[in-house]
């Protein structure tokens, strides 16, 4: 019994090890640095709340992170709705498991090319003169272009939508195909119409799906600084660009400080997530 | 960290004089070991290019490796990571942030052979004897210290450079003559209500506040007693005016980089913005209009030079003595003054122009044949004159240098809500 148990002890260490290492250290070095202080070249040990009293005192800080919330609270929408629809057609709709595979392969597509690159198509086919405004034009629908759809909410809540959906598909796709047919029939036999067979058997059953791609969303979202950059034409800011503003101009126990109450935002909302649904229980 | 590896290969083929040389107790230094010199230089795009590199493994051997960063980067880097660089390539305005952190080491003018030819601005300040020093932080006043080791800035030569100047220029707003139709000839025309949604302000705080200072100053809204220093009040006046502006919907976007401008401007989303001289020709050679229209109330304008790692010493040092008098050659001067800058020893580049170049680019003159940029694109056909005018006409109008205030931590705190807003 003692030997099993340091022989558990023991396996446990390497991760543990690495997980300390690179994972744990770092954080504690962050929110340790986040109580220093800075000049304008160089910043140096101390013990002062100034940092967090000017995040938390700033009506811009609020501001942004008001616009962060929102923007992963409509992204997170968008995205499990696609999601959900694309996975769930994938999995009840696609008859044999080779076309489900086929078609599953051909919506990571997209994802073999870079984030950046995905993201930067989008401005020839947005801008003033761009696809969609022209073809507008031409077919006589508008006669001066829209600008709004570039460089606004709008253009960088599509290239996050556009970006992140797969990370809701994978998920809600795997759970679902493991729901077991016979309870659809056994619904369908007990007289449920379809849409009573979508609300009652196959949500709750997808639930730890939605759950992890929904975890995913979120945490690219409220981490993301260079799609809100570039399709807002830096006229946005989420809170990681108020980050990366400090860091460039070497305010690094303010981004810090930053970057722990974004951490801190972060985990509770996942916390108050993993209450809903007990993933580990339900995988 | 030494820069210079002797393989077992090495020394095995340097035969005779390496057995000599492991008897001496005294270092030893072989020309021919210059060829496995390492210089890793840090800039801000505009001067790196890959030319420069090739021709210094050709002409002196050594290898230069070059990083380009945007200048908040270069800043950066330049301020917390002195080991990872040997030679940086910044503006003079990034020079009055990091010179204090004792991380590059004064220079010895008596060591740089063409110390005399350097145009006067980064000398005394004064282009011509009668010109007026312009505000900001001009490349003079933080050009010398009293010596090595120094941290403080001396107030004339002083026979110790900081910065070796290699690049300037006199920066103006960019417009798109087709899509506007209408002279244009005063800052304030960026804030025109005429172009709301086609206007875009670069952001990069020291660089773009000053800009902001033009344009409001050119409105009528403030009068500064100095640009290059502003006041809490004249910060907090100068932004609030842009945040009213970027509320009201005339700004399309702003940019970072300087590929970022070239898009905006060819692509027709924006057709008045602050502007860097290359990114007109990238844009010409696009073929779309587009002019770096002079202003009547003068230019913003900015200098570059190469400062070199406190930690150099021995051979690459002497290597990087050698690259800065090859600098200021000429090859590298001609190169630059062909993308529309100006090289700070005008009187070498010549001898690597030909006379029309030098017409053109320099002297203002109507260019004679088609001018073609170092790439090869033909830029502009026999007959154009460059926007501006000649050298003297260009910088003689500066009306300020980009600058670091003693407010700069509270400007930058206004500088990111404006961008956050």
């Amino acid at each position: 019994m003692r030997r099993a148990n340091l022989n558990s002890w023991l396996l446990a260490a390497p991760l543990t090890g690495v997980l300390v290492v690179f994972l744990v250290l770092p954080i504690l070095l962050i929110v340790a640095v986040s109580f220093w202080s800075s000049n304008e070249f160089s910043f140096y040990p101390d013990f002062q709340f100034g940092n967090y009293e000017y995040l938390f005192g700033s009506s811009v800080a609020w501001k942004v992170f008001g616009l962060t919330f929102m923007m992963t609270a409509i992204v997170w929408a968008l995205t499990l709705v696609i999601g959900f629809t694309i996975a769930f057609f994938l999995a009840f709709h696609v008859r044999t498991q080779k076309w489900q595979m086929v078609l599953f392969l051909l919506t990571t597509i997209p994802f073999w090319t870079s984030n950046i690159i995905r993201m930067i198509s989008w401005i020839p086919l947005l801008g003033k003169n761009g696809l969609v405004n022209q073809t507008l034009i031409g077919a006589g629908i508008i006669n001066e272009p829209i600008q709004w759809l570039l460089y606004s909410s709008f253009s960088v809540c599509l290239a996050f939508v556009h970006l992140y959906t797969l990370f809701m598909v994978v998920p809600i796709f795997n759970t679902m195909m493991r729901i077991d047919k016979s309870l659809i029939e056994a619904a369908r036999d007990g007289g449920a119409n379809g849409f009573q067979i979508l609300t009652n058997v196959i949500i709750p059953l997808s639930k730890p799906g939605i759950m992890i791609g929904s975890i995913f969303v979120i945490a690219l979202v409220m981490s993301d600084f260079v799609t809100t950059r570039f399709m807002s034409g830096s006229q946005l800011a989420n809170v990681g660009r108020l980050i990366s503003n400090d860091i460039g101009l070497l305010q690094y126990p303010s981004a810090a400080a930053t970057a722990v109450v974004l951490l801190v935002t972060v985990l509770l909302m996942i916390g108050a997530m993993l209450r809903l649904v007990d993933i580990r229980k339900e995988l | 960290m030494s820069k210079i590896h002797y393989s077992r290969r090495n020394v095995l083929k340097g035969g005779v004089a390496a057995v000599a040389a492991s008897t001496l107790p005294a270092p030893m230094i072989w020309a021919q070991n210059i060829k496995d010199v390492v210089l890793r230089q840090a800039g801000t795009g505009v001067s790196a290019f890959n030319e420069v590199a090739a021709k210094v493994k050709e002409d002196l051997g050594f290898t230069l490796e070059m990083t380009a960063l945007d200048s908040d980067a270069v800043t950066q880097r330049a301020a917390t990571q002195p080991d990872s660089y040997d030679i940086a390539d910044i503006e003079y305005w990034i020079c009055k942030k990091v010179w204090p952190t004792g991380n590059l080491q004064a220079m010895d003018i008596s060591k740089i052979a063409n110390y005399d030819k350097i145009a006067g601005t980064f000398r005394d300040g004064k282009l011509t004897p009668d010109s007026v020093i312009a505000q900001g932080t001009a490349p003079h006043t933080v050009g010398f210290v009293e010596g090595p080791g120094s941290t403080t800035f001396a107030a004339q030569d002083s026979g110790w450079m900081t910065l070796i100047p290699t690049i300037y220029n006199a920066d103006t707003l960019g417009i798109r003559p087709d899509l506007i139709s209408r002279p244009i000839d005063s800052w304030a025309e960026l804030l025109n209500p005429e172009f709301k949604g086609k206007a875009s302000i670069l952001d990069i705080s020291s660089i773009g506040i000053m800009d902001m200072a033009m344009v409001c100053e050119a409105m009528g809204e403030i009068q500064y007693a100095d640009k290059g220093n502003m006041t809490r009040d004249e910060i907090d006046k100068t932004i609030g005016i842009f945040m009213e502006a970027k509320k009201n919907g005339q700004f399309r976007a702003f940019w970072k980089s300087f590929d970022e401008s070239v898009n905006l401007m060819a692509s027709g989303e924006v057709v008045i913005q602050s502007m860097w001289s290359p990114a007109i020709t990238a844009v010409r050679a696009q073929g779309v209009p587009c002019v770096y229209q002079p202003l009547k109330e003068g230019y913003r304008s900015w200098g570059g030079g190469i400062g070199l790692s406190a930690g150099l010493s021995g051979l690459p040092l002497d290597a990087a003595y050698e690259y800065i008098n090859w600098y200021l050659s000429g090859w590298v001067g001609g190169f630059l003054m062909r993308q529309g800058y100006y090289s700070a020893v005008p009187e070498t580049s010549k001898l690597f122009m030909s006379e029309d170049e030098w017409g053109f680019w320099y002297e203002g003159k109507a260019a004679a044949g088609d001018i073609v940029s170092p790439s090869g694109t033909v830029i502009e056909k026999a007959g154009a004159v460059r926007d501006g005018g000649s050298f003297l006409d260009r910088m003689g109008k500066v009306a300020c240098w980009n600058s670091v205030m003693d407010e700069n931590q509270y400007m930058v705190r206004k500088w990111n809500e404006f961008i956050a807003a």
